[in-house]
């Protein structure tokens, strides 16, 4: 019997490490949006330009790190 | 297709069964949040997800080359020991999806592989080295990998958002959730009806149908991923209440942290050599979300009765298999008995489900799917309701209650974990 203590600290770092760096992207995206919305409506202060396009560049890394997924899961 | 005998034709027919009760047990890991935290309507995410998991069925290139990952010696592995593993995985999933309980379709087959390995050659063709590091370890493991992550990333999500406007923010948070969702739909598809896939491929093999190596047929693959589709469409409505609702409130957040935690643990173990069941890593990302949000409380008596589950998966369905697989030695007709047994047991649990039909107009309805009979005390009504509505004495007695509508009230869903109480 042994066990593979590497590969479950592995499984433990990676999936740590994307989970919240996924979520924290993503929560950014959203407030960064939410921000541009409250920002063209005359009430926010702050760049909407710049907010939204955070915001995207945002959502395109958590599109890139769905996709990695999906390229994990098909090979 | 031309040689398979009657024998190999009742274990392909068991080991779809098997592929079906594992999609309606597993809907829950991807879909509970999603359907609690009103992300998707009930009906459409287990079609999203049914779709996804019949897609991950065709994605794997990859044959599943065993199937008790090597808990047992599988080469001298006949057609009747599959069958006896089957049934007694079988029977602990609809066991436990009558009770609401998320546990691991992998664990239960592994479990009836052991018994009824034990029952036909004996321990020795047992790996029990490999029973701890693949089993045991990974159980308790896999909640707590996708726990910490489901907290820390809620925690996170929580402080980036503080000065959000929920409304605006909860549409978003709706469409990552059903983004990781999909992607756990996805995996689960790929792994779990591959599974059923080689269990049938090695069953052919052992009847002498296919040859060693072989890979599976069309027909075999197109069988189980529609097999492992319907059943996730069907929805294990009750499994999902408890993930949903029952062993916490989940807040849009909680769930998107929830389901992306599961789903990076779910790909992160496949990739990297240490394999996590999905129903541990899901069932630890609520948790672990549950406790992130402040204020956010577990229901521990729930989780309680979930680990109970998980640890009592393999002897459980060791047993029964072990049990079949005693009685499918006698010959033919043994293995008539059995497949009657089977049958038998499956009515009968339907029926009693009968009894609280859980389904998609109710699955958010109860905070608790409390409906365990076996091991359970009254404590499954959770704290708050308890607060609001003592128990009504002599519920657990009455077995006798016919409603089939479902919990509309506080007192009714009281005495609705009670009622099955003689399981």
């Amino acid at each position: 019997m042994k066990i593979d203590w590497v590969a479950l600290g592995s499984v433990f770092g990676v999936s740590l490490v994307a989970t919240v760096a996924i979520v924290g992207l993503f929560t950014l995206g959203i407030v960064g949006l939410s921000k541009q919305a409250t920002a063209t409506a005359g009430s926010g202060g702050g760049s909407p330009a710049l907010a939204r396009s955070g915001a995207y560049l945002c959502f395109a890394l958590c599109l890139a790190a769905v996709s990695y997924g999906i390229y994990l899961i098909i090979t | 297709m031309e040689h398979i005998t009657l024998l190999l034709a009742i274990v392909i027919v068991t080991a779809l069964v098997f592929d079906f009760t594992n999609g309606f047990h597993d809907t829950a890991n991807a879909m509970a949040t999603t359907i609690s935290t009103g992300a998707m309507k009930p009906k459409a995410a287990v079609a999203m997800s049914a779709v996804l998991n019949l897609v991950g069925a065709f994605l794997s290139v990859e044959v599943a080359k065993t199937i008790s990952s090597g808990i047992v010696n599988e080469s001298g592995i006949t057609p009747e020991v599959i069958f006896a593993a089957l049934v007694g995985a079988i029977l602990w999933n609809l066991l436990t999806w009558l009770v609401g309980l998320p546990s691991s379709s992998s664990h239960a087959l592994m479990g009836g592989l052991i018994g009824a390995t034990i029952a036909s050659v004996g321990v020795s063709g047992v790996n029990g080295g490999t029973v701890i590091t693949k089993v045991l370890i990974p159980a308790i493991a896999a909640p707590l990998v996708a726990g910490i992550g489901a907290y820390l990333a809620s925690r996170l999500t929580y402080r980036i958002g503080r000065n959000a406007d929920t409304k605006a923010t909860a549409k978003g948070y709706r469409a990552g959730q059903i983004a990781s969702a999909g992607l756990v739909s996805l995996a689960h598809g790929t792994n779990d009806a591959q599974k059923t896939m080689g269990i049938i491929t090695l069953a052919l093999v052992a009847g002498g149908v296919l040859n060693p190596g072989s890979n599976p047929p069309l027909w075999v693959i197109v069988s189980a991923g529609v097999a492992i589709a319907l059943g996730t469409y069907l929805g294990g409505w009750r499994i999902i209440r408890t993930m949903g609702k029952g062993l916490t409130d989940l807040q849009p957040q909680q769930g998107f942290a929830a389901q992306t935690s599961a789903a990076s643990v779910i790909l992160a173990s496949s990739n990297l050599g240490f394999s996590l069941s999905t129903t541990h890593s899901c069932s630890g990302a609520v948790m672990g979300a549950g406790l992130g949000r402040k204020g956010g409380v577990v229901r521990w008596s729930t989780a309680t009765r979930m680990f109970v589950a998980w640890g009592l998966t393999l002897p459980a369905a060791g047993l029964v298999a072990a049990g079949s697989e005693f009685v499918t030695q006698q010959g033919d007709w043994g293995v008539a008995v059995v497949a009657a047994f089977l049958i038998a047991s499956s009515a009968a649990i339907w029926v009693y489900s009968r009894r609280q039909v859980v389904d998609h107009t109710n699955v958010n309805e109860a905070d608790e799917a409390g409906e365990l009979g076996e091991t359970e005390t009254p404590g499954v009504v959770t704290a708050a309701m308890a607060a609001v509505t003592p128990p009504p004495a002599g519920v657990p007695a009455q077995d006798d209650i016919k409603t089939t509508i479902p919990a509309p009230s506080a007192a009714t869903s009281e005495s609705g974990p009670a009622s099955p109480a003689a399981v």
